[in-house]
């Protein structure tokens, strides 16, 4: 039996801007997911990082059709989730969730905090009473039984991502996308936070894909690495290879860039600076997306689209001239 | 250990709280409690009848003294009394028609906000067309028209009751309160709590109900008393030129005896002009200062905590 | 020894909240030299973003701040609005986290940075816009001619703070202060900024106060750090030094539970951020802290020289030699 969990084929989301351009009504493409193709093992945890810009995002809410993707396939469990009406969807929505970014955001601030526990459980028609059970998910992220009365808005940052935690695990999904889940708590929360996630993970099984700017801590946590630019996977592969032998450019500029809390690495580093901005999605470079910014751009990277190769060191990442 | 340690304060406590800290809030609260014990209690509040005169023509004119406390009209009926009967009418007409034009108006401003696309487009260009018209013009001829009507009678009794009123103003009154309610629920529905709702599988129905309309209960309460107030001036507005509800038994409202006050002015008898518009501004201002403090009582960004 | 060019002492700042008073600033000493780059790093509660707002005078009427600012010689502390006016872009600077915010939208950017110019110094318009244009091109903006007479929204993130640094700059203040000039924008435009301050550092000595949570950053561009929590310094020193023998606890705490290569787990300091509403007593740090006795509930522990750093430890002594974080 296979342990393929999730599998991506060719995902593909356009947003459509209505722009008004004075007196012409221009209808711009948002290309903000471009043939971006993966798979998920049981138990894995795959990291996907990437600037603004780079779609990793609305990757994770393709996933769960939260946004419906404009073409391309997923498939969970063997299940192509694109054709499935509301009511299938909304059954496989038990093994599937979700963790977002924002802790103030994320939790309704006029339901308790048991409520919103219990909200998946009540909306999947799961019958009895859901007290214990939200008992044991708060002491399962590491809160006590006590707050289930409170309101969101008593707890700090660090405790409602927690919540967003205990109720993503309320329907015991095998799957949780965790959207940036540490991104706005102080760097001490930080930790415990990511410990949390490791624990649950030992303990219960599900798969996780990471979603985060911050490469410190997809390293610690990932066992597989995908680097997005502009709404296409540059580069996929395991994680000590891609941190450590990085094969496209745009990773090592991207690891080079992120600072490290060691002074003496820092200042002896040599660091490749990119030029510019992200360009915009709306109009992306053609062929190789990144080569705008690219030192070792040539032309045959406007003409030519790279594919995804797979490298000696195991990865694969899509550039006509990978690094070594 | 949670970041406070003081005691639980749900949002409704919170927002009581807040709103209970504006003084000009409360002292309202207490005008219009005052005011409305008297109304409901009328017979006994009341000196005399609404209709009764106190002196009978000729000389029928009385200045404020014991007999009669605030005077008395062409006919020799009481002010007072007059007054407590016709705010009754009014306030009556207020609250009956900002129910129905909120209620008309929270629904299509949460489906419009929700649905998006054409829908909202279509309701909100409908929206716009109410908007356009002139309101008290409009009120006119579409009273006219409606109140012509014959097979609308039964719903709206005839054209100068308060029932017909009421409809006119329910009628009109949705397009503040749509837009509101929209603004709201369009903010709402990109917050995460609202995906996390949709990624469990929850229904449009339930997102709006369980989620969108409390979290929109702020707004939707602050647009209730203002239209409670635009609804009294408007009353007063149309009976000021003389298209207010009139019956033949004397009943009055506070906007017919406000356009009394038209006749007054020439005449000299100062207290059927002074009084009934006292109290008008008394009450709408009274009715704003409450509008205000539960604007800011159920503000969301005070949801975030301390 | 470099001249001190900003001198901070006993600062304290308080809000009159709905809940009670809110001390969000606990006296405070500080001192930046003329030239260097100093890293302040705490996280929520620790008072380091309202500390430099009440330099600037930025803050609300109804804050109470007490304390001395000497800025090059000049109380800032109880000055009156013009002074302050006068102070705020010609010897004193600051930058915020959001570039679009800090800038006029419906203005061009040359006229930004012009206006800027002109306030301070006694510039004919089109001097003025001449040197506008050596400020873009000095942050790295290309062709500058053109883009001086663009409006914000024509510029991407990045460059909106390079914009924001050029305006910063512009009078050539002796101290900028740069509150989280960086977390807001993407990782590879951070080390753009993080190098358009260097470089403007290098070229007209101005002081940098780098606030910050992210002690990549603080490793990669500062000279001395300086660590708050609630509300206090409870460590300052060189750079080297503090990454090499960190002597406060909650230094230490902050070092270990950053993620780092390899596997091992992460140690996350214990407990929560501080409630300043109603912080522990003495150091604000025992509650959480794994070291902690009862003296450290006593009194508030002043800043003490251990060693070649300052700390704000009580204990610093008996403490087991850090094991070095580089």
């Amino acid at each position: 039996m296979s342990s393929e969990l999730l599998k991506v084929t060719n995902l593909v989301k356009n947003f459509e801007l209505r722009v008004n351009n004075g007196a012409r009504r221009k209808k711009r493409i948002v290309q903000a997911v471009t043939n971006v193709s993966f798979s998920v093992d049981k138990g894995q945890t795959l990291g996907l990082v990437g600037e603004s810009g780079s779609g990793k995002t609305t990757v994770g809410r393709c996933i769960l059709r939260l946004i419906e993707p404009t073409s391309g396939s997923v498939e969970f469990e063997g299940h192509d989730l694109s054709s499935l009406k509301f009511e299938e969807m909304r059954a496989l929505r038990r093994k599937m969730q979700i963790v977002f970014q924002d802790p103030f955001a994320s939790l309704d601030p006029k339901m308790t905090v048991g409520a919103s526990i219990t909200e998946p459980m009540v909306v999947q028609g799961v019958p009895g009473d859901h007290s214990d059970k939200v008992i044991e998910l708060l002491e399962l992220v590491g809160l006590s039984a006590d707050h289930a009365q409170r309101f969101p808005h008593e707890f700090s940052g660090g405790q409602r991502q927690r919540i967003g935690v205990a109720r993503a695990l309320a329907l015991n999904p095998a799957l949780i996308v965790l959207d940036e889940p540490v991104s706005a708590l102080d760097v001490s929360i930080q930790a415990g936070v990511v410990n949390l996630f490791e624990d649950l993970q030992s303990r219960l099984g599900m798969s996780y894909i990471f979603i985060a700017h911050d490469l410190s801590v997809v390293q610690h946590i990932a066992d597989r690495v995908a680097v997005m630019y502009l709404g296409k996977i540059v580069e996929i592969g395991d994680q000590e290879s891609v941190y450590a032998r990085p094969t496209h450019p745009y990773t090592k500029a991207l690891l080079s860039a992120v600072p490290l809390p060691d002074p003496k690495i820092e200042r002896a580093r040599h660091r490749i600076m990119l030029e510019g901005d992200v360009p915009s999605p709306v109009n992306p470079p053609s062929g190789c997306r990144f080569r705008t910014r690219c030192w070792k751009a040539q032309d045959v990277c406007a003409q030519e689209e790279p594919m995804l190769t797979v490298r000696p060191s195991g990865q694969m990442s899509a550039c006509h001239f990978p690094e070594s | 250990m949670s970041k406070q340690e003081s005691t639980v304060l749900s949002p409704r406590q919170m927002a009581f709280r807040r709103f209970v800290s504006h003084k000009a809030a409360v002292a309202s609260c207490i005008i219009i409690g005052l005011l409305t014990l008297f109304i409901v209690l009328a017979p006994l509040t009341a000196r005399y009848g609404v209709n009764e005169s106190v002196q009978a023509p000729p000389n029928s004119f009385l200045t404020p003294r014991a007999k009669s406390w605030l005077g008395t009209d062409d006919i020799g009926r009481d002010l007072y009394s007059r007054l407590i009967y016709g705010v009754r009418v009014s306030l009556l007409i207020g609250l009956a028609s900002a129910i129905i034009s909120v209620t008309l108006g929270a629904l299509v401003g949460a489906v419009a906000g929700f649905r998006g696309g054409k829908f909202d487009d279509i309701m909100m260009r409908v929206t716009d067309l109410f908007l356009a018209f002139p309101f008290l013009v409009t009120l006119l001829v579409v009273r006219n028209v409606l109140g012509a009507l014959p097979w609308l009678r039964p719903i709206t009794g005839d054209m100068s009751s308060v029932r017909f009123i009421i409809v006119l103003f329910g009628l009109f009154g949705w397009m503040g309160v749509a837009r509101i309610v929209r603004g709201q629920v369009l903010s709402l529905k990109e917050r995460e709590f609202v995906e996390a709702a949709r990624a469990v599988g929850a229904s449009r129905r339930y997102i709006i109900t369980r989620h969108l309309l409390p979290n929109s209960v702020g707004p939707i309460m602050v647009a209730l008393t203002f239209s409670v107030v635009g609804a009294i001036i408007g009353e007063s507005t149309l009976a000021f030129f003389g298209y207010g509800p009139q019956a033949g038994d004397g009943a009055t409202s506070l906007g017919i005896l406000v356009g009394a006050a038209k006749g007054a002015v020439q005449t000299g008898y100062w207290w059927l002009a002074v009084f009934p518009c006292l109290v008008l501004i008394v009450i709408a201002l009274s009715i704003n200062f409450i509008g205000d403090a539960l604007r800011d009582a159920t503000d969301p960004r005070l949801d975030r905590g301390v | 020894m470099a001249e001190k060019v900003l001198e901070i002492r006993d600062l304290h700042v308080t809000f009159d909240t709905p809940s009670g008073p809110l001390e969000a600033v606990r006296g405070v000493d500080l001192d930046v030299s003329a030239g260097e780059l100093l890293g302040v790093v705490g996280e929520s509660g620790s008072g380091k973003s309202v500390s430099f707002l009440a330099t600037m005078g930025l803050l609300p009427a109804r804050a109470r701040v007490t304390g001395s600012v000497l800025l090059a010689g000049e109380q800032l502390i109880g000055a009156s609005a013009k002074q302050m006016r006068s102070v705020r872009g010609r010897l004193l600077s600051m930058i915020f986290q959001d570039p679009l915010s800090a800038l006029n939208p419906v203005h061009r950017i040359g006229d930004q940075i012009s206006e800027m110019l002109r306030s301070h110094q006694n510039l004919s318009a089109r001097d003025a816009d001449k040197r506008a244009v050596e400020l873009l091109d000095i942050v790295g903006i290309p062709q500058p001619g053109d883009r001086a007479r663009q409006y914000p929204h024509e510029f991407s993130g990045g460059m909106r703070q390079r914009v924001v640094i050029a305006i910063a700059i512009a009078n050539n203040p002796k101290v900028l202060i740069a509150d989280e000039p960086t977390t807001a924008l993407d990782v590879t435009v951070q080390a753009q900024i993080l190098e358009v301050i260097e470089r403007v550092q290098e070229r007209f000595g101005t002081a940098v106060v780098l606030i910050t949570h992210d002690l990549g950053v603080i490793a990669r561009v500062a000279d001395r750090v300086n660590v708050m929590y609630a509300g206090r310094n409870v460590e300052q020193g060189t750079i080297e030094s503090l990454f090499d023998h960190p002597s406060h606890p909650y230094t230490r705490g902050l070092l270990a539970s950053l993620p780092r290569p390899g596997k091992q787990r992460l140690k996350p300091i214990t407990g929560f951020p501080p409630n300043m509403l109603n912080p522990p007593s003495g150091c604000a740090f025992h509650t959480r802290c794994e070291y902690a006795a009862d003296i450290c509930k006593g009194e508030m522990p002043p800043l003490v020289g251990f060693g070649d750093l300052q700390t704000a430890c009580v204990r610093a002594k008996e403490l087991p030699k850090s094991e070095s974080f580089v």
